[in-house]
C-alpha cells in the first residue's frame, strides 16, 4: 500500500511512531498527485519545493518538541483561501497573478500544527459554480469517472482528496460548495457553523454564507481537521466567542436514541429515485441500530433557491467590486479613461457565471428593485430559519440527500444556468439558516457515489459527525480512487 | 418678486480616534502616502472590518451635545460605487438607520438665537485621496486616509441665508472641539461639507427644487458657494427658466459652479446591510455614561458668562468660540476665587493673551504660561503692586519661559512707585525739562497732559504708579 493512500489519522500514529517520515509522506503524496493530475486536475499551483522543505522541517522537529497530530500531513487548500506567498487566484483570470500579503486565519492554523501544503486547489471561479467548470484555468473531472464533474465550487478539493492526491483539504461552502462535491466525489465534507470557522483570507464570494470546512476520506479526519482551524478569531466580527471539543477524540458511532428528521421536501420531485433510495437505506441502517426516523416538513424549501440566488448574488456583486485592475490582479491593456479600464479590465477579467451573478446581484439590489427581491429573499430566509428551529424540536439531526442526482458529465448543464443552480437544491437552505451540515458517502449508483447529508442545530457538529460515523462503521473507510 | 433662500447642510467631520474605523492602523495626517496602511483599510481580497468601538462613542456624543434621539441598535450598510480612491468600491456607512437622529442646534446671528434641526447623524468611512502632480504622469492615490472615522451630520433645510450657514458650521465646529472628538482643521480637510441651496417666493411654504453643490472646501467658501448659488437660481427664475434638481460642483478661485451630475445620471448606490459586521447594539446605560461626559457646551457658556460673570455678549462669545481661550479662562475665574473682576480676566484673555495666540499661531497651552500665573499677574496689578505695563512686561518674559514672577519684579525692577514724594521728584524733574508742554497746556492744548503722564512713566522705567502720576502732574498745571 502506498504512502498516499492512508488515511490522515493513520500517518497521525505512524509519523509519531517514527514509521514513516513527513518527507517520504509527502513525496508519496507529490508523487500521486504529478501522476494523475493530468487526468484529474485539481491543482491549480503545486508546492513541491516548499512542501517537501516543510516535511523535512516536521521531520527535523519530531522528537524535540510536542507536535500537532496532524503535523507532516499534506493538506491541499482551496484556491480563494489567501496564502502568504503563495498565488491565490481564486480560478480567476482577474487573479491570474495575485499573491496574498497574509495568511488566512485558517492557514496560520494550519501552519501552526506544522501541516504541510502541497498547494492550491481548482474551483469554481469566485467559487460561484456547481461543476468545477467556471475555472478559468482547467476543468476537473471526478476521480470516479473521468467524464464526470467533480461537482463544484470546490471540485479541486475533493477530487484530489478522492483521488489521493491530497490526505485532507480545505473547502469553502456558500450554497453547497464542499459537501455537493464530497457527494459527487465520494468522500466526507463538512459545512461547519457560520460563524465557528474565521472567513479572514477567504475571498468573500457571498459573506453572509461563506464559511470554510474540511475535505476527507474519512469521518475522523474531517473531525481532526475541523477541531484544528475552529474557534475565535478576532478579526471576523461575525466569528462567535467559544469552546470547541476536541472532536476526533469524541467520535463515537453511537445513535441509540437519536431522532432522525426526514423532510419530505428534500425526497420529492427532481431527486433521483436512486439517490432517493440509497440514502433512505442508510437511514434505515441507522434505525436498525437504535436511531428513531421521524417525518418532518420544511415548506419554505420550495423558495430556498430563488432566495439564495439572490442574496448571494447581491453580497457578490459587492463584495467582487474591488476587482477594477486599480490596484492588483488583471488590468486589460488599452483604454481612454478611467471608465473604459473598469469596463474592459472587468469584462475580460472575470468569466461568464462571474459575470452573470454579479449582473444579478446589482439588479436585485438597485433602486426600485431591492424590496421586491432582496428584502424579500430576507424574508424567506427569516422563514427557512424558523422552519428548521421547529423542526429541531422533533428531532435532532435531518437527514436527506446532498444532492438530487449523482455526478452529471462535463459539459451537460453548462448551457443551462437553472438547471445548473438546481444541483444545489439540498444544500442551501444550510447556509441561509446558517447551521452546520455534513456529506456523507452512503453507496453508489451506477458507480457513481451518493452522498447523504446530515443537518443539524448550530455548533451540532460533533453529532453530525458521530452519525457519520455511524455510516461510515458499515461502510469502511474510502480508499483514493483507483485512476 | 423677492425670494428666500433654503438651506441645508451636509458636514463630515473626521473623528481624532487613535486608529481607524475598521483596522488597527494609525489615524494620523500628514504622513509619508501609504504608510498608514494595512490589508483591511487598502480593502485586500479576504480581509475584513471590525468596528472600533471608540467611532460609535464618539458619534454618541455628538448626538447628545445636539439633542439627538440615539438609535442603541443600528447596523451599518454598504454604499457601493468605482473610485479608485475606495479600495473595496463600497464605502461602508448607514442608510436607514443612522446612530443618531431628530436633533438640534441653536445659533446666535446678529444677537438672536435660531434654532436648526439636525436630520440625523452617522458614522462611515473615509476614502484615500487622489494626487495629480506634474512631478509624474497619470494620478497616483494615497491610502492613508482610508478608513479614517467620520461622522456625517445631516441639517434640516432651516437655514435661510449664508450668514446663518456660516453661523450654523461655527456653532457646529465649536461643539466638534468642546466635546473633543475631531481636530476640526479645514486645511487638513477633516471637517468638509456639501452644500443644499434651493429658492423660493418669499411667503410660499413650498420648497423649490433642490441644487447640491460637492467640494465646498472652507466655511467662506461656503458661504460664497451659497450666494453665488441662491443669485443663480434667481436669475434663472427671473428670467422664466426652470431649476433642475442637480449636483453642481463649486470652484472657489472662480467663484463659480458647474454641473456635476443631473438628477437622470444620479448614481444609484444599492445600499444593502453589510453582512461582515453585526448590529451595532450600545447598552442604555452606556448611552447614559456618555452623556455625562459632555462638557457645558458653548451656548450654555455664553449665558453664563453674561449672566452670572457680567461680561458683554460679544466677550462672552470670543472667549466661547475658542477653546483654549475658554479653558484658560474658566480656570482663572477658578483660581481667583472673586478676587479679581472676571471682566478684568476677560479683557486679558482677549487681550494680550490673543494677540500673542494669533501673532505666533501657538496654542496657549504649549507656552509656559498658565492659569495660575496669569492670575498672579492680574491681581498684581488690581492690587498695584506693578504698572499694567510691567503686567505685559512679565507676561513677555513667562512666555520666554522665565516662570519666576518674584525675580523678574526684582531683576527688572517692576515694583510700581506709589509713594507720593517718589512720584514728585520724577513729575518735577520732567516737567523741568518740558516746559513747552507746560505752556501748551496752560495755553488750552490740553492734550499736552498725556504727553507729560507719559514722559513721566518713561522716566520711571515704566514703575510709577500712572494714577498718582497723572494726578501730580495736573496739580503742578492748575497751579
Amino acid at each position: 500500500m502506498e504512502l498516499y493512500e492512508y488515511s490522515a489519522h493513520e500517518l497521525s500514529e505512524m509519523l509519531a511512531d517514527s514509521k514513516v517520515s513527513s518527507e517520504e509522506l509527502t513525496k508519496s503524496v507529490l508523487c500521486r498527485a504529478k501522476a494523475t493530475d493530468d487526468k484529474i486536475g485539481a491543482y491549480i499551483t503545486i508546492c513541491e519545493e516548499n512542501a517537501i522543505e516543510k516535511a523535512r522541517e516536521v521531520d527535523k522537529k519530531r522528537g524535540k518538541e510536542p507536535l500537532h497530530p496532524l503535523a507532516g500531513i499534506p493538506i491541499g487548500i482551496k484556491d480563494n483561501i489567501s496564502t502568504k506567498g503563495i498565488l491565490t487566484t481564486c480560478a480567476s483570470k482577474m487573479l491570474y497573478n495575485y499573491v496574498p500579503p497574509f495568511d488566512a486565519f485558517v492557514m496560520k492554523k494550519i501552519n501552526s500544527a506544522d501541516m504541510v501544503i502541497t498547494g492550491k486547489l481548482n474551483m469554481d471561479e469566485f467559487a460561484m459554480g456547481s461543476s468545477t467548470e467556471n475555472s478559468y484555468f482547467k476543468k476537473t473531472h471526478n476521480p470516479h469517472n473521468l467524464e464526470c464533474v467533480p461537482g463544484g465550487s470546490s471540485g479541486g478539493s475533493a477530487a484530489a482528496v478522492s483521488a489521493g492526491s491530497a490526505v485532507v483539504s480545505l473547502g469553502s461552502d456558500t450554497g453547497g460548495s464542499i459537501r455537493m462535491p464530497a457527494a459527487y466525489c465520494g468522500v466526507v465534507g463538512l459545512k461547519p457553523t457560520y460563524g465557528s470557522v474565521s472567513r479572514y483570507g477567504l475571498v468573500a464570494f457571498a459573506s453572509s454564507l461563506d464559511q470554510i470546512g474540511p475535505l476527507a476520506r474519512n469521518v475522523r479526519d474531517a473531525a481532526m481537521l475541523y477541531s484544528l482551524i475552529c474557534g475565535y478569531d478576532s478579526m471576523d466580527a461575525t466569528s462567535q466567542q467559544r469552546e470547541y471539543p476536541n472532536f476526533a477524540e469524541l467520535l463515537n458511532g453511537e445513535v441509540k436514541g437519536l431522532k432522525i428528521g426526514i423532510p419530505e421536501e428534500y425526497y420529492g420531485e427532481g431527486v433521483d429515485n436512486s439517490v432517493k433510495e440509497t440514502v433512505l437505506n442508510a437511514v434505515k441502517e441507522l434505525e436498525k441500530q437504535g436511531a428513531e426516523i421521524v417525518n418532518i416538513s420544511l415548506p419554505s424549501t420550495k423558495y430556498a433557491l430563488n432566495a439564495y440566488y439572490i442574496i448571494s448574488s447581491a453580497e457578490a456583486s459587492s463584495n467582487l467590486a474591488r476587482f477594477d485592475g486599480v490596484k492588483y490582479g488583471y488590468r486589460t491593456e488599452e483604454f481612454t479613461d478611467l471608465t473604459d479600464m473598469y469596463e474592459k479590465t472587468r469584462s475580460e477579467g472575470f468569466g461568464d457565471e462571474v459575470k452573470r451573478r454579479i449582473m444579478l446581484g446589482t439588479f436585485v439590489l438597485s433602486s426600485g428593485f431591492f424590496d421586491a427581491y432582496y428584502k424579500k429573499a430576507k424574508l424567506v430566509a427569516f422563514d427557512i430559519c424558523k422552519e428548521f428551529n421547529e423542526a429541531f424540536q422533533k428531532c435532532d439531526v435531518i437527514a436527506t440527500p446532498a444532492t438530487p442526482a449523482t455526478a452529471f458529465k462535463l459539459g451537460e448543464n453548462i448551457g443551462d444556468p437553472t438547471k445548473m443552480y438546481a444541483a444545489d437544491i439540498c444544500t442551501v437552505t444550510v447556509n441561509i439558516a446558517g447551521l452546520p451540515a455534513v456529506s456523507m458517502p452512503c453507496g453508489k449508483v451506477n458507480g457513481m457515489p451518493v452522498g447523504l447529508q446530515f443537518i443539524g442545530q448550530k455548533f451540532s457538529e460533533q453529532t453530525l459527525l458521530n452519525t457519520a460515523y455511524a455510516i461510515e462503521q458499515l461502510n469502511g473507510e474510502i480508499k483514493p480512487a483507483e485512476l | 418678486m423677492e425670494f428666500e433662500t433654503i438651506v441645508g447642510l451636509e458636514v463630515h467631520a473626521e473623528l481624532n480616534t487613535k486608529t481607524k474605523i475598521y483596522c488597527n492602523c494609525k489615524n494620523a495626517f500628514g504622513l509619508e502616502v501609504n504608510t498608514q496602511i494595512c490589508p483591511i483599510c487598502t480593502g485586500m481580497p479576504g480581509t475584513l472590518p471590525t468596528l472600533n468601538e471608540k467611532v460609535v462613542e464618539y458619534a454618541v456624543k455628538m448626538g447628545h451635545a445636539t439633542n439627538c434621539t440615539i438609535n442603541n441598535v443600528c447596523k451599518q450598510d454598504r454604499k457601493n460605487y468605482f473610485y479608485p480612491d475606495l479600495p473595496k468600491a463600497y464605502q461602508i456607512s448607514q442608510a436607514d438607520i443612522p446612530l443618531c437622529e431628530h436633533g438640534y442646534v441653536d445659533i446666535m446671528l446678529d444677537g438672536n438665537e435660531k434654532r436648526i434641526g439636525i436630520t440625523r447623524i452617522h458614522i462611515e468611512e473615509d476614502a484615500g485621496k487622489m494626487l495629480h502632480n506634474d512631478a509624474f504622469q497619470g494620478t497616483l492615490v494615497d491610502f492613508n486616509r482610508c478608513g479614517v472615522p467620520l461622522i456625517e451630520i445631516v441639517s434640516e433645510p432651516d437655514m435661510r441665508s449664508s450668514a446663518e450657514a456660516k453661523a450654523y458650521l461655527d456653532t457646529l465646529k465649536s461643539i466638534l472641539q468642546y466635546i473633543d472628538i475631531s481636530d476640526c482643521k479645514m486645511e487638513q480637510g477633516s471637517i468638509r461639507c456639501d452644500v443644499n441651496v434651493s429658492v423660493r417666493p418669499k411667503g410660499s411654504t413650498e420648497f423649490g427644487k433642490r441644487v447640491e453643490m460637492k467640494n465646498v472646501n472652507s466655511f467662506s467658501g461656503a458661504m460664497r458657494a451659497i450666494d453665488y448659488e441662491a443669485n443663480r437660481q434667481i436669475e434663472a427664475l427671473s428670467r422664466g427658466e426652470e431649476i433642475y434638481q442637480e449636483t453642481r460642483r463649486w470652484d472657489d478661485q472662480k467663484g463659480v459652479n458647474v454641473v456635476l451630475r443631473t438628477k437622470e445620471d444620479a448614481q444609484d448606490y444599492r445600499y444593502f446591510p453589510e453582512p461582515d459586521l453585526s448590529t451595532i447594539y450600545i447598552p442604555v446605560e452606556k448611552v447614559e455614561e456618555l452623556k455625562k461626559e459632555i462638557p457645558e457646551l458653548p451656548n450654555a457658556k455664553i449665558k453664563r458668562y453674561v449672566k452670572e460673570l457680567g461680561l458683554s455678549q460679544t466677550d462672552a462669545e470670543l472667549i466661547a468660540e475658542n477653546l483654549p481661550r475658554v479653558k484658560l479662562f474658566d480656570e482663572c475665574i477658578e483660581i481667583s476665587k472673586n478676587r479679581v473682576s472676571p471682566k478684568v480676566i476677560s479683557n486679558w484673555v482677549l487681550g494680550d493673551v490673543s494677540k500673542y495666540m494669533n501673532e505666533t499661531g501657538r496654542d496657549i497651552a504649549e507656552t509656559p504660561l498658565n492659569a495660575s500665573l496669569l492670575c498672579r499677574i492680574v491681581e498684581l496689578i488690581e492690587k498695584n503692586e506693578i504698572s499694567n505695563t510691567s503686567g505685559k512686561v512679565i507676561f513677555e518674559e513667562i512666555i520666554a519661559g522665565n516662570t519666576d514672577i518674584d525675580k523678574i519684579i526684582e531683576e527688572k525692577g517692576l515694583k510700581q512707585i506709589s509713594d507720593d514724594s517718589a512720584i514728585e521728584k520724577i513729575v518735577n524733574d520732567v516737567l523741568a525739562v518740558n516746559q513747552k508742554s507746560v505752556e501748551d497746556y496752560r495755553g488750552g492744548k490740553t492734550n499736552a497732559l498725556g504727553f507729560l503722564v507719559g514722559q513721566c512713566m518713561k522716566a520711571s522705567k515704566g514703575q510709577a504708579n500712572p494714577a498718582k502720576c497723572k494726578e501730580l502732574v495736573l496739580k503742578y498745571l492748575e497751579q
